[in-house]
């Protein structure tokens, strides 16, 4: 509890007890009167200042003016009607600050508990001088620094290990409770906990640019993408103050006056009173606070479980996505290709693999570099002259003067050279020499272990329809495609082709139909942009995938699409049903208020007592653990 | 140029008015309020001093709601 709260706890008791002992108490009247009008200075004296401010400023909507009305009016008619019961006015203020308090302090507690939720940020780095290690603020680390991290602290700032060995538990940053293994020359990234072993660290970014920093700064901005629904509820703030403020005007001066008109009696203090409780309910709070509570609450409980969302309009357009468009290569499968054969080649099965390795060996394509482990050796990029890469076909050059050309049969096709076909699935790179066949090597992607389920479970949490692209051959793609339960494919696709299909698909929706396209975000950049959501996977440590992706998963596991699209039903489920309940309270209130059935207190109820039951909804968003 | 403040505001609407009036005041050529994480991100006009710009923020913004704080 901050000192503010506490003072206005101590207030709020003060003055709970002195209305208890006014209602005990049969004090004569002028007594009674002159204890709630004390009562009423202890609990509402500051509501009564900020009320006298905003009218110096000329702000008549402001909430605490409105209370002052609301209340001072009250009083005034319990003068008028010479009752002597001040106890509504006062019970009233009283209320109105207990909810203030509640809130204040439902939603300190909450900003907490989401916060600690994504605490990750390491307080220290440890740097090790004169054989003593002093701990100093991790800003201050130049790159190229020499850290120490401790078993049981947090790896501070990304690098690489030059001494130990140990395992990190990587969960604060995936969700993933496996722990990892590293030993000195891997790659680390922050916001892992060292769990074993003492390591010491080569710092490759400036804490500013390291993992962890990266990932607090997306969460924590994340809500300043405002979704559809909380422009919505500030528009709607906007106009619904003066319109119920108005109404109440109207309420106190037009019944009376037909009513004058009609004969009867005009009755101006009920109408007054029913004006009133107008104003008591015309502050748009709940709505105000629960729903972008609620998103921050599920981008939170989301970040928790490795899915990062960018922010709270790519949460509600994940719940719409009926419609997953997956990138093959690194996302359903591996991207880790193994040469599995080399036929019908003329030369040694080493000296064509060297062949296609060299001729390969300025392309970063995850085939190239597996050309290029399979062989195993350190290339003489001196052998290799004019090479020249033609997208979606492969590569051509020279090697030691010889004119080698290896890629698919498109390539061989144009060309000209006569190729064999291979009857094993995998991609197939033909390989020619001097404009002579020299066979093909075989290489084959493993899928990834979770894939299967990942797309039941996508099934499962409703979508439609589930597309696969690649640039990969046709058979390579029906065999994945078949394996996985895919029902869609398209198969031997350029880099623009990818984009092209993905705006015919974004067409072919219906409505409010969303489409999202997963990606390894490395070389599908474009199309992660084009999609209504893209999905980046598998993007530890990998800054161009945060920079491109609405989304990413922290790590490789497929599972998580589907969980994330749960998180974010969820989430907007609970926006859809804050903005029902206080929408449908405040005009019930407003409707029966304005008939006289209501009384005040059944206003304050509708003002303070949904926004903290809304305040409580929104919370739940952040439970999505076991979804 | 963007910079983010610390605030502080007590609820939820009086730091949706905030940041109506700080997009109102000169030099300010865009701002976002958090009421959950109690930042204040303002986008500057080129040229603009944003010490200067801030002290008419607070000013515009103490006017709407009496008990905010930025902290610059």
């Amino acid at each position: 509890m901050s000192k503010k709260q506490k003072k206005m706890l101590i207030r709020i008791i003060i003055a709970s007890l002195l209305m208890i002992l006014l209602n005990v108490l049969k004090l004569p009247k002028a007594v009674s009167a002159a204890g709630y009008l004390v009562t009423y200075l202890v609990i509402g004296w500051d509501i009564l200042r900020k009320a006298w401010k905003g009218v110096l400023n000329r702000r008549p909507f402001d909430e605490c003016f409105l209370m002052a009305v609301a209340t001072l009016g009250a009083i005034g008619l319990a003068v008028y009607e010479r009752s002597g019961d001040y106890n509504e006015a006062v019970a009233v203020m009283l209320f109105y600050q207990i909810g203030e308090f509640f809130q204040s302090y439902a939603v300190g507690r909450s900003r907490r508990n989401i916060t600690e939720l994504m605490d990750i940020r390491p307080d220290y780095a440890n740097i090790e001088r004169d054989g003593a290690l002093e701990q100093v603020d991790p800003d201050e680390v130049e790159i190229g620094t020499v850290i120490v991290v401790q078993p049981g602290e947090k790896v501070p700032i990304d690098g690489t290990v030059i001494e130990g060995s140990s395992t990190l538990n990587t969960s604060a940053l995936t969700g993933e409770s496996v722990p990892r293994e590293c030993r000195a020359g891997d790659e680390i990234i922050s916001g892992c906990i060292n769990l074993t072993g003492v390591l010491k660290i080569r710092t490759t970014k400036e804490f500013g640019e390291s993992t962890v920093s990266k990932i607090l700064e997306l969460v924590e901005n994340a809500s300043s993408r405002k979704s559809r629904s909380e422009e919505f509820i500030s528009r709607f703030a906007r106009v619904y103050t003066p319109a119920v403020v108005y109404s109440a005007l109207a309420l106190a001066i037009l019944p009376p006056l037909v009513r004058l008109v009609a004969g009867m009696p005009a009755d101006w203090n009920i109408w007054i009173y029913r004006a009133l409780t107008f104003l008591v309910i015309s502050c748009p709070c709940a709505l105000v606070i629960s729903i972008p509570l609620s998103f921050f609450a599920g981008i939170g409980g989301a970040s928790h479980e490795g899915v990062l969302i960018k922010g709270s309009n790519y949460l509600e357009t994940l719940s719409q996505v009926k419609t997953v468009v997956f990138d093959k290569t690194g996302t359903l499968t591996k991207g880790v290709f193994e040469v599995s054969g080399v036929h019908h080649s003329p030369l040694e099965d080493a000296e064509l693999l060297e062949l296609a390795a060299l001729v390969e060996c300025a392309s970063s394509h995850p085939i190239s570099r597996s050309l290029q482990r399979a062989h195993g050796k350190e290339i003489d990029r001196g052998r290799v002259a004019d090479i020249e890469e033609i997208s979606g076909e492969g590569v051509v050059g020279r090697v030691d003067g010889r004119p080698v050309a290896a890629g698919n049969d498109k390539l061989m096709k144009r060309l000209g050279i006569a190729w064999q076909d291979c009857r094993s699935v995998g991609t197939v790179i033909h390989i020619a020499v001097d404009g002579a066949y020299a066979g093909h090597i075989v290489i084959s992607d493993l899928e990834k272990p979770n894939v299967k389920e990942a797309i039941r479970a996508l099934r499962d949490a409703g979508i439609r329809r589930i597309i696969m692209l690649t640039g990969d051959a046709e058979k390579v793609a029906s065999h994945v495609a078949a394996d996985l339960g895919i029902d869609e494919y398209h198969a031997q696709l350029l880099p623009g082709d990818k984009v092209d299909l993905v705006e015919r698909f974004l067409a072919e929706q219906s409505g409010r139909e969303k489409l999202a396209f997963v990606g390894d975000g490395i070389n599908d950049a474009p199309v992660l942009s084009r999609a209504d959501i893209g999905i980046a996977m598998g993007a530890l440590g990998s800054d161009a995938a945060i920079e491109a992706a609405d989304i990413v998963l922290m790590d490789d596991d497929p599972m998580k699409i589907a969980k994330g699209i749960r998180i974010s039903r969820k989430c907007i489920r609970i926006v859809y049903e804050n903005i029902v309940f206080a929408l449908a309270v405040k005009f019930g209130c407003l409707i029966l208020g304005a008939l006289g059935i209501a009384n005040m207190w059944a206003a304050i109820f509708a003002d303070v007592g949904v926004m903290v039951i809304a305040v409580l909804n929104a919370i739940r968003a952040l439970r999505v653990k076991n979804l | 140029m963007k910079k983010t403040y610390k605030i502080e505001v007590d609820c939820a609407n009086c730091a949706n008015l905030m940041e109506d009036t700080t997009r109102k005041v000169a030099g300010v050529a865009g701002a976002t309020v958090n009421f959950i994480t109690q930042k204040m991100t303002v986008e500057f006009e080129e040229g603009q001093d944003p010490k200067t710009v801030m002290k008419d923020v607070l000013k515009a913004c103490k006017k709407v709601e009496p008990d905010c704080e930025i902290e610059f």
